[in-house]
């Protein structure tokens, strides 16, 4: 059904384009601002050019950052994606068990991002968490505030303790839509489990999974808070993610020029990825 | 169990068994451990508190700069539900009914707010909202968090308004409603489920989000979880108290998740599930 074209609907739309023109736009705005000029303090600017995005694009610190950024996203997605498609396929379907489950697998999702740290923090620590306590008393040395190996380990491990159920809410609901004729017709053909999952349920959870794997990228691009508070970034700058760098050089060593050089080029590339996210759902929506 | 009811067997049981334990252990622990004496945690790791005791919780619940950390949170993340709320019906109901001229790259536009990494908002707002004197307000963070939750309310309420017959709308002007009266009345009962939905996934996001409420405050606004991080680094002592307070930041989620249980996953999925 084609919606009518109507132009007065701008009206509708305009408290929102005011609202978040004073949240987004000015606010870009002075990044642009800072990010072609340079200060000896004072409040004195002079023009820059593109001197500071050089500088970012060249800097070695920021090569660092994105590759960490990268691996730690791609690790997140190997994880998480498989496991949560796991999860789904094992929920009950229906009934008291399905909601129960459905809450309980929630719970993480709601949990404010510097307690999900604190939770983590707590838990690994080998005096008084659970987790580092028994780690040590079978023998493992477990440390994640040294050991950059074991901090990456940490905040992987609790990124998919937060998130996982996400990814298999998303593709629980794809599932739900699959009418039970579709599994009576595969019973009757004989299908085995791997044919009904490849044939069946994983074309059905397609577009879920797109939204979801979409969604898992994007935040773990950006994440800041969880591994600030369980290791602030190090050890070294071992689990310094593109985020915790830019913060750090914007509000802690107040080079502002370059934060803002850095924080166009962060906010372009995940323009780049809106864009792929927001063509995906919206031909999915045009489809049926 | 519906297990046996689906010949999978009890496999899909154990599964999620142990992947629930894996969630739960965690918070457990938390719990466990805000129901501790100090002495008690530092001491030896036990599974449940030996002398459980309710001191933790009182330190919180009396101590002013501990539980207005909860009311400036609680104020801020209200507010924004209100503001998100009140300017996001209009607007999907403008992109689930019509076309207009620029619509799909608003649409989008809205999406990259979402999208947008706190961290690079985190300079220019401090500045902004700095420069018109809204510095260290419930306000400034409630606007803050517009950023994300404006976008994510209009494209939930979207998802929940195109599930409703346009011809309700006609017959209505017909029936010779105005467009306001049409809308309250009419409109607004018939999608209160997503209402309730949107403003779950507004209160929820500006509640679990630290980077710009810290970042926009001081004092006056200071949020619990901001409240939180200060212990850690002054004394990284009070282990009872650090825990009590996470507890109490997660009660509030848990409290309604279960009257949203069935939407969860369309308000993860930014209404398009």
């Amino acid at each position: 059904m084609e919606k009518p074209v109507n132009n007065r609907a701008w009206f509708l739309v305009l408290p929102v384009l005011v609202l978040v023109a004073f949240s987004a736009v000015i606010p870009l705005m002075t990044v642009v601002n800072y990010s072609v000029q340079d200060t000896f303090g004072n409040n004195e600017f002079f023009w820059n050019g593109i001197g500071w995005f050089k500088e970012v694009l060249e800097s070695d610190r920021v090569h660092a950052a994105l590759g960490r950024q990268l691996l730690f996203s791609a690790i997140i997605l190997a994880i998480e994606i498989p496991l949560g498609i796991f999860i789904a396929l094992n929920m009950p379907r229906r009934g008291f068990w399905a909601s129960l489950c459905l809450v309980l697998m929630a719970l993480p999702l709601l949990i404010p991002w510097n307690v999900v740290g604190t939770i983590w923090q707590v838990f690994g620590r080998v005096d008084i968490g659970l987790l580092g306590h028994t780690l040590a008393a079978i023998g493992i040395d477990y440390n994640y505030v040294n050991d950059p190996v074991d901090a990456w380990a940490t905040i992987i491990v609790m990124d998919v303790w937060h998130w996982t159920s996400l990814v298999a809410l998303l593709c629980y609901a794809g599932l739900q839509s699959i009418p039970d004729a579709y599994y009576q017709a595969a019973r009757i053909d004989q299908a085995s489990r791997w044919g009904v999952f490849r044939f069946i349920e994983l074309p059905k959870m397609s577009g879920v999974l797109l939204i979801a794997v979409l969604l898992r990228f994007m935040d773990s691009f950006m994440i800041y808070t969880e591994p600030f508070v369980v290791t602030g970034g190090g050890p070294g700058n071992a689990t310094t993610f593109l985020s915790i760098d830019l913060v750090k050089m914007a509000i802690g060593q107040f080079d502002l020029g370059p934060a803002a050089a850095f924080s166009l080029i962060y906010f372009l590339v995940i323009l780049l990825i809106s864009w792929v996210f927001y063509t995906v759902m919206t031909a999915q929506r045009e489809v049926p | 169990m519906a297990a046996a009811r689906d010949g999978r067997g009890w496999g899909p049981a154990i599964v999620m068994t142990i992947y629930l334990l894996f969630l739960l252990v965690p918070i457990y622990w938390l719990v466990n451990m805000s129901f501790k004496t100090n002495a008690e945690i530092t001491g030896a790791v036990s599974l449940w508190p030996m002398n459980p005791t309710l001191d933790n919780y009182r330190v919180i619940l009396t101590d002013p700069s501990w539980y207005m950390g909860y009311v400036n949170s609680l104020t801020y993340v209200v507010m924004n539900t209100v503001i998100s709320l009140a300017v996001a019906l209009p607007a999907a109901y403008a992109f689930s009914r019509y076309r207009f001229l620029g619509d799909r790259h608003l649409f989008f536009w809205l999406l990259t707010n979402r999208m947008a990494p706190p961290a690079v908002f985190a300079l220019p707002f401090f500045q902004l909202y700095s420069a018109v004197g809204l510095f260290d307000t419930h306000v400034a963070v409630a606007l803050a968090h517009c950023l994300f939750n404006v976008p994510l309310a209009v494209w939930i309420l979207e998802g929940f308004m195109s599930g409703v017959p346009r011809e309700i709308d006609e017959t209505a002007y017909v029936d010779g409603y105005s467009f306001p009266r049409f809308f309250v009345r009419i409109f607004m009962p018939l999608i209160a489920s997503g209402i309730g939905v949107a403003a779950f996934f507004c209160f929820m996001f500006s509640w679990v989000e630290l980077l710009l409420s810290r970042t926009l405050t001081s004092v006056n606004a200071k949020p619990i979880a901001a409240t939180m991080t200060r212990t850690v680094s002054a004394s990284g002592l009070d282990w009872g108290v650090l825990a009590a307070a996470g507890v109490l930041t997660i009660v509030p989620g848990a409290l309604v998740i279960w009257f949203v249980r069935n939407y969860i996953a369309k308000g993860f999925g930014l209404g398009r599930v």
